[in-house]
């Protein structure tokens, strides 16, 4: 049997992360895959660390991904891939969004945002894809579409055909944003 | 057709196909979305109680009503509806019962991990652990059938992996339920000693057929695979079972009080070695142990925190039952040169009510008795205002117990308690700073929404779950009615008026409540202009950090004013002593 593939999403409560993993999820249904998704909620919306699981694959049973399992990390801002970087396999996709979202403690001045953190990545992954989702969703028509200029980067390392991707997507946008959402995951694909 | 649903959703769906049409609930994490998902189908009677205690007493009254009913709550909310559960059992049921438990294994959002299940033999009622969302539908409708067919109330125990994941369900038709006709019967419930003796009697009967039925039980079952191994597991960790030891024969068990033991003693016979694999307590392996079955390791998988399959391989590994982690916990890259990660604890929004009490609380140095809500954030820096909380509600208790120790510290004590927690258990608590003559000053945060878990209605916010208008409880008459003469209505936000506020109830000799009125700034986003800062004017001091708003950073020496964040709330021009930070300007159009 097929192991599983498994998809860690990572940001900062508010980033639409949430959203991305239900396109993934509709459109790995609609592959005909089993798939699990699991999210910790609670505190996100308090500026916390937002942390969403997707396991897809002929079968799935944990909903959760081990450290050093997940296949891609996918993650929506910089700091927050260093955090979780350890659950990325050797050999994984590692996607991020070259965004800083400054927590408490570097506001207040009590630690240190790191800098140079793609640099860090690329000399540590090989093949890291960086780039900035909010200028490229910018382009697209609006910012806050970065996160699907984001799973569309991602889309073309999963098993799932571009068609799939268009309909899942027309299922969980609204459609006054479908267009400007397409363009933006049309951007993503061209980048992944 | 097949839907991806999570636990509570799935539940919620269950409740709907097997005829539910009574619910209610507090709200708690990972319990939350049941009622939400539960309230939007129609045809179902669903409510938010103001605690779980009522909760649970609103459900034995649907169910002797004649319909069948759902109550939801997590691990905690069990503790405050203990009371009535243990002598439900006794009475059993008209329509079928079942008390969903959403146990919070890790403490992702909880002040203690308790393993409920223990709550199941403890009350004698039957339990299911569901293992993913399928399960936890299908088992809603299998609670129900037992319920009735064994007179008694069912727990279904879920934790958070199984109410926040998302899996595939197949999706059926509700069944139409007619209501059972009340019946009067004294001898069943109406629990004086003289009736309560013979169902006591009647308890351990109902539970011994329990037993019988618990040995097939379609939710319990053998899959015989490698003979080498047994596991016996139940709940979420079957789930990582599969996934780290797929050859080994598995004892399934969804249904786990009472435990099947002919079906454990024929698992036990059949493999070479027997091993139990469950999260939090070792619940079935010391009942294991107790028929005298040898395991060929003990109490391997930690008691403490939440479980995976990465945990349960290296466990596994140091127990000598696997040889490598192989398979499952894999190494990643090496990440011994990674930069520091600074944490990213969660705070208080920008704009949040909150802020200016815990401003002020720390500016006059007071022991602060806290409670449970968004603002125990206002606990951790920099605010770092609170000094303990245990449980909902106990923060007037704790403060009226604090001054009663040593009048001395009355003066400098303080109670800080949400408005949905008032309402929930601070109520009886400032009852009896009354009646036992305490001088205790209590601060309720009336942000008029239950925040902590999403915003839930209660009966302070004047709508009900489904949304409706409700009367809202009048907190200052309410807290009147109790005997408190001194209270206060207060602008949280306007840090001189809280402050002297905090100040002159303190001073008084009797108890004083001081209402924190304004609504949580996530609910009304009523945003102002953003603060400016006047360059000229800021020094760099970092006063204005001290209120841990996300909109307030500092660069290059000066404070700086996010104005994408910031909701213009107008606290930090308060604190800064340069006249450095400015309000906004309105724009006008
Ligand atoms: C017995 C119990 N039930 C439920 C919870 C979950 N919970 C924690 S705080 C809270 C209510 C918070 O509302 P409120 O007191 O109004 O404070 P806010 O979050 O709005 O600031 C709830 C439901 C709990 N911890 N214990
Ligand atoms: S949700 Fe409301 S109460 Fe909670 S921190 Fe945010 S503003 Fe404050
Ligand atoms: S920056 Fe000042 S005005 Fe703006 S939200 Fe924060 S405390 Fe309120």
């Amino acid at each position: 049997m097929l192991k599983p593939i498994d998809v860690l999403m990572v940001g900062v409560g508010g980033q639409g992360t949430i959203l991305a993993s239900r396109v993934l999820a509709q459109a790995a249904q609609a592959a005909g895959y089993d798939i699990k998704v699991s999210e910790i909620h609670g505190m996100a919306q308090r500026g916390g660390s937002v942390v969403t699981q997707v396991r897809l694959g002929e079968k799935v049973y944990s909903p959760l991904i081990v450290k050093g399992g997940a296949d891609i990390l996918l993650a929506f801002e910089k700091l927050e891939t260093l955090r979780l970087l350890s659950y990325l396999k050797k050999d994984g996709v590692l996607i991020v969004n070259d965004q800083a979202i400054d927590p408490v403690p570097v506001l207040v001045g009590a630690a240190e945002y790191p800098p140079n953190i793609p640099e860090y990545l690329r000399n540590t992954v090989p093949g890291t894809l960086v780039f900035d989702a909010t200028e490229i969703a910018g382009r697209c028509g609006t910012a806050k579409a970065a996160n699907v200029v984001l799973l569309g980067a991602m889309a073309r390392r999963l098993p799932i055909e571009r068609a799939i991707w268009g309909k899942a997507l027309a299922e969980r946008v609204p459609a006054k944003l479908l267009e400007v959402n397409r363009a933006a995951f049309a951007a993503g694909y061209e980048l992944g | 057709m097949k839907e991806l649903l999570s636990g509570n959703a799935a539940i919620a769906r269950g409740a709907i196909e097997s005829g539910v049409t009574v619910a209610a609930a507090y709200p708690g994490t990972p319990s939350t979305e049941i009622l939400e998902n539960l309230a939007l189908y129609p045809g179902v009677y669903a409510e938010w109680s103001p605690n779980e205690k009522v909760a649970v007493e609103v459900g034995i009254g649907a169910s002797l009503g004649g319909a069948r009913t759902l109550v939801a709550m997590k691990h905690v909310g069990v503790n405050v509806a203990a009371d009535p559960l243990m002598t439900f059992s006794y009475i059993g049921v008209n329509a079928g019962f079942v008390l969903v438990s959403a146990d919070d294994p890790g403490m992702h959002s909880s002040q203690n991990e308790q393993d409920n299940r223990h709550y199941a033999r403890f009350a004698k009622i039957p339990l299911l652990e569901p293992s993913d969302s399928q399960e936890a539908k299908d088992m809603v409708g299998l609670a129900l059938d037992l319920s009735e067919r064994f007179d008694t109330p069912v727990m279904l125990r879920t934790t958070t992996r199984v109410s926040h994941s998302q899996s595939l369900v197949e999706i059926q038709d509700p069944q139409p339920r007619k209501l059972k006709s009340y019946v009067k019967d004294i001898k069943k419930n109406l629990m004086l000693p003289t009736y309560a003796r013979p169902r006591r009697v009647a308890l351990e009967k109902s539970l011994a057929g329990l037993k019988e039925y618990s040995e097939s039980s379609p939710v319990n079952r053998i899959e015989w695979r490698d003979r080498s191994l047994g596991v016996i597991t139940s709940g979420i960790s079957y789930q990582y079972v599969r996934d780290v030891l797929p050859d080994a024969s598995v004892l399934k068990l969804g249904f786990t009080n009472p435990l099947p033991e002919q079906m454990i003693r024929s698992f036990a016979a059949g493999v070479q070695k027997l091993i139990v694999v469950e999260e939090l307590e070792p619940f079935i392996e010391e009942q294991v142990r107790a028929m005298g079955l040898a395991l060929a390791v003990k109490g391997f998988i930690p008691y403490t925190g939440e479980l995976d399959p990465g945990i349960l391989a290296a466990a596994l590994v140091k127990a000598g039952i696997i040889h490598s982690t192989g398979g499952i916990a894999k190494a990643g890259y090496d990440l011994a040169e990674s930069p520091a990660v600074p944490a990213r604890p969660p705070v208080l929004c920008p704009g949040c009510s909150h802020r200016g009490v815990f401003y002020a609380l720390r500016q006059l140095k007071l022991n602060v008795s806290g409670d449970i809500g968004c603002y125990t954030l206002g606990g951790l820096p920099p605010l770092e205002a609170m000094d303990s909380n245990i449980c909902m509600g106990a923060s007037i208790g704790v403060a009226h117990g604090i001054g009663k120790a040593n009048p001395a510290l009355d003066a400098r004590t303080v109670a800080v308690i949400g408005d949905s927690t008032f309402l929930h258990s601070g109520i009886t608590g400032l009852l009896d700073v009354v009646y036992n003559k305490g001088n205790a000053t209590v601060i309720i945060l009336d942000n008029r929404t239950t925040a902590m878990t999403g915003h839930q209605q209660h009966p302070g916010t004047g709508r009900t779950l489904a949304g409706d208008p409700a009367p809202a409880v009048d907190l200052e008459a309410l807290v009147r009615a109790l005997g408190v003469k001194r209270v206060r209505v207060i602008d949280p936000l306007n840090l001189a008026e809280t402050e002297a506020a905090i100040k002159e109830e303190l001073a008084a000799k009797e108890p004083s409540v001081i209402i924190a009125d304004k609504p949580c700034a996530l609910l009304t986003k009523a945003v102002q202009p953003a603060v400016r800062v006047d360059a000229q004017k800021c020094t760099g001091c970092r006063i204005c950090t001290r209120i841990g708003c996300p909109a307030i950073s500092i660069k290059d020496k000066l404070a700086q004013v996010d104005a994408a964040v910031c909701t213009g709330c107008n606290l930090c021009l308060q604190v800064c002593r340069e006249g450095a930070l400015v309000k906004g300007e309105e724009k006008h159009a």
